[in-house]
């Protein structure tokens, strides 16, 4: 199935969703990256380079785990894990921010800028920025600057300038909003890196595109481990980066069951959570240029989303999921904040692998639904990210005391 | 009378016409009332009625909070629409909804169309529907007798203006600079000449916003165009002393009151 062979006249569109729903001023901007992507996507030198520059820089292939002590506690399937926290930056964003920057460059353009939500983007841009020369700005809700200092820390010192946006909800949303008024002002020499596949079209596709290598390289790993396609494949779910990285490296097998997990955060309600599709509290909407299912009330005005994991914490979905979730090509489901925090305790604990909390909802879910599946069945999960910049989160969560006393000491040294 | 005599009659008593715009809600639907009496009073032509949406992200930080401060207030479109058949009715002013596109989409586009033909408007301005996805919307206006307000910006091609200019109606929304609503323009021969563009594509008159502030704006624009559409500036205004702030900035404009 190739998802991005448009029908005539509906280019962008993958069945309702998508499309480009922006203001006139950005119409040429946007045709000139369309026109740049398509040459890069038709240049087979193109993908070469991308390849090459993401395993000389960022260690990849990432490699495929098998998790034999939390398959046996379980007592189920067999489950492997994508190690995407294994990336340089610590998740799947370089994928998508080494691609944008190879085009940037192609563009011509000088200055980037992104929205961040946990922060992984924003630090995944400012280093792709510094590596290739560009000036850069990162736009992050004042709530996530507030509960992902340490990401903050990384993306200034590699010399990004980070605002933090204090508009609505003050989280990613208002994040995206902020690169849009930039953008709008100075794309002559700015690209705009968008971090998830959601946006106005090629956005969708173009982020697709770059995050397939996830797929790509897990198809052949697991075929070479396991010796076969797995029975499932698991995959959090914010904009749905990552998600539709790994789920096309499997989309033309007909049996894998594909599963996206989303923030289902203090449990079903509005405004309890940032579940578009597991939950039935989203509707079809048009905002941030594309149209998808979006938290929003009656009047299609947003409603507040609330998740542990910053990087799951918003009101849209990727339009492609939307499209495949429709025809049961992928199936959806949700973890709350409190069986994220028990995952993670037990990912670490019997593993020793520290998920990112947005991971950690892949884990959820697949530990979940491991026990009744058979001893010979393989589950993937997509470990999109890695848990060290969540210290502050998990510490909280988990009421650390000793961690609470290291801090207050550090206050105390810096209070001198 | 339709929108183009309105225009054309109107011109013979002054040049440029004026558009305003308030936020509905903000800071209340009561002080939107006594900013458009002021407006009335000094022969406003044209006022937008912005419906406040969540994700404004063609605003600037002015407009941006009082979207979000008038959503926070609990404004639903209903209130707007209702509003807008108050202000109809008591005004001569003509009027056109402002918004996003979502709350058209949401409520459906005949609906929408229904809805703000029942409460007495003129037009609409979504600076978020591209052309090629309004179709259907464009359409039931025509039905209507509603217009939708095309913009025309100074990043557009030429073979992009002449699109634009085939489906516009009623008047253009020319965007005199790159960026977001509120901050000031250098009104230029930069302008002038994407003006001069704008005028080679469509015969209906044109509007000129985004920074629009003091007189020298409205002679450029009464020699370059026909309609000079004032934000933001009203907005401050507003905000820094409500009546008589507001009043002494029309003034300013060079304007007298009826």
């Amino acid at each position: 199935m190739d998802l991005f062979d448009f029908e005539e006249g509906r280019e962008g569109y993958y069945g309702q969703y998508g499309g480009t729903f922006l203001p006139e001023i950005l119409t040429t901007t946007i045709e000139e990256i369309k026109h740049c992507f398509r040459e890069c996507k038709n240049d087979p030198g193109f993908w070469a380079e991308y390849e090459q520059l993401l395993q000389e820089y960022s260690g990849r292939p990432t490699p495929v785990t098998h998790l034999p002590n939390l398959s046996r506690k379980l007592g189920g399937a067999q489950i492997y894990v994508k190690r995407e926290d294994l990336n340089h930056t610590g998740s799947h964003k370089i994928n998508n921010v080494i691609g944008q920057g190879l085009l940037t460059r192609r563009l011509g353009k000088t200055r980037v800028i992104a929205e961040t939500g946990a922060g992984q983007h924003g630090f995944a841009t400012a280093t792709m920025a510094a590596k290739f020369g560009f000036e850069c700005k990162i736009y992050m809700g004042e709530v996530d600057v507030k509960r992902q200092r340490p990401n903050v820390f990384w993306m200034e010192n590699l010399g990004a300038e980070v605002v933090a946006v204090q508009d609505g909800q003050k989280t990613l949303k208002d994040a995206i909003n902020e690169c849009l008024r930039d953008w709008v002002t100075n794309m002559a020499n700015t690209h705009y890196v968008l971090g998830t596949a959601c946006g106005p079209h090629p956005f969708p596709e173009m982020v697709s595109y770059f995050q397939s290598i996830i797929g790509r390289e897990a198809k052949r790993q697991i075929h070479e481990l396991a010796g076969r396609a797995p029975d499932r494949v698991y995959a959090c779910v914010g904009g749905g980066s990552n998600s539709i990285g790994i789920f096309q490296g499997f989309m033309d097998e007909d049996n894998i069951d594909l599963v996206g997990c989303e923030a289902g955060g203090m449990g079903p309600g509005l405004g309890r959570h940032a579940s578009r599709l597991a939950y039935h509290d989203a509707s079809v909407g048009v905002a941030q240029g594309y149209k998808t299912y979006f938290l929003q009330n009656d009047d299609g005005n947003m409603l507040e989303t609330q998740s542990i994991a910053a990087g799951l914490d918003y009101i849209g979905i990727n339009p492609i999921l939307a499209h495949l979730w429709e025809h049961k090509k992928v199936r959806f489901e949700a973890a709350t904040n409190d069986e994220v925090r028990e995952a993670l305790k037990l990912v670490m604990a019997t593993e020793g692998l520290i998920p990112a909390l947005e991971s950690t909802h892949a884990f959820v879910t697949a530990i979940a639904e491991a026990p009744s599946m058979s001893k010979d069945e393989i589950i993937l999960v997509n470990m999109s990210g890695r848990g060290d910049k969540d210290i502050f989160t998990v510490a909280d969560a988990l009421e650390d005391d000793h961690w609470k006393a290291f801090i207050k000491n550090k206050a105390g040294e810096y209070g001198r | 009378m339709d929108v183009e005599a309105y225009i054309r009659a109107r011109k013979k008593v002054r040049a440029p016409l004026l558009m305003t715009h308030v936020v509905c809600g903000y800071p209340s639907f009561e002080d939107n009332m006594k900013e458009l009496e002021i407006m009335a009073q000094y022969g406003v032509d044209f006022v937008e009625l912005q419906f406040p949406f969540s994700e404004p992200s063609a605003d600037g930080p002015l407009f941006v909070k009082a979207n979000q401060e008038s959503i926070d207030h609990g404004t639903r479109v209903a209130q707007c629409f209702e509003f807008m058949a108050r202000v109809t009715e008591r005004f001569d002013f003509k009027v056109l909804m402002m918004g996003y596109y979502n709350t058209a989409f949401k409520m459906g586009h005949e609906a929408f169309i229904k809805r703000l033909k029942a409460a007495g408007a003129c037009g609409y301005i979504l600076p978020d529907l591209p052309i090629e996805e309004a179709k259907e919307l464009h359409a039931l206006s025509e039905e209507a007798g509603l217009f939708p307000v095309i913009l025309m910006t100074p990043t557009n091609t030429d073979e992009r203006l002449e699109k634009l200019g085939a489906v516009a109606k009623g008047m253009v929304y020319a965007v005199a600079r790159k960026g977001v609503t509120g901050s000031k323009t250098e009104m230029s021969n930069e302008v002038a000449t994407f003006l001069e563009r704008c005028r080679k594509h469509t015969d209906l008159p044109l509007g000129v916003g985004f920074g629009v502030s003091n007189r020298e704006d409205l002679d450029f624009i009464a020699a370059n165009a026909d309609i000079a559409i004032i934000g933001t500036a009203a907005l401050k205004a507003w905000e820094s002393d409500r009546e008589k702030a507001l009043d002494a900035f029309f003034t300013g404009l060079g304007l007298t009151k009826s």
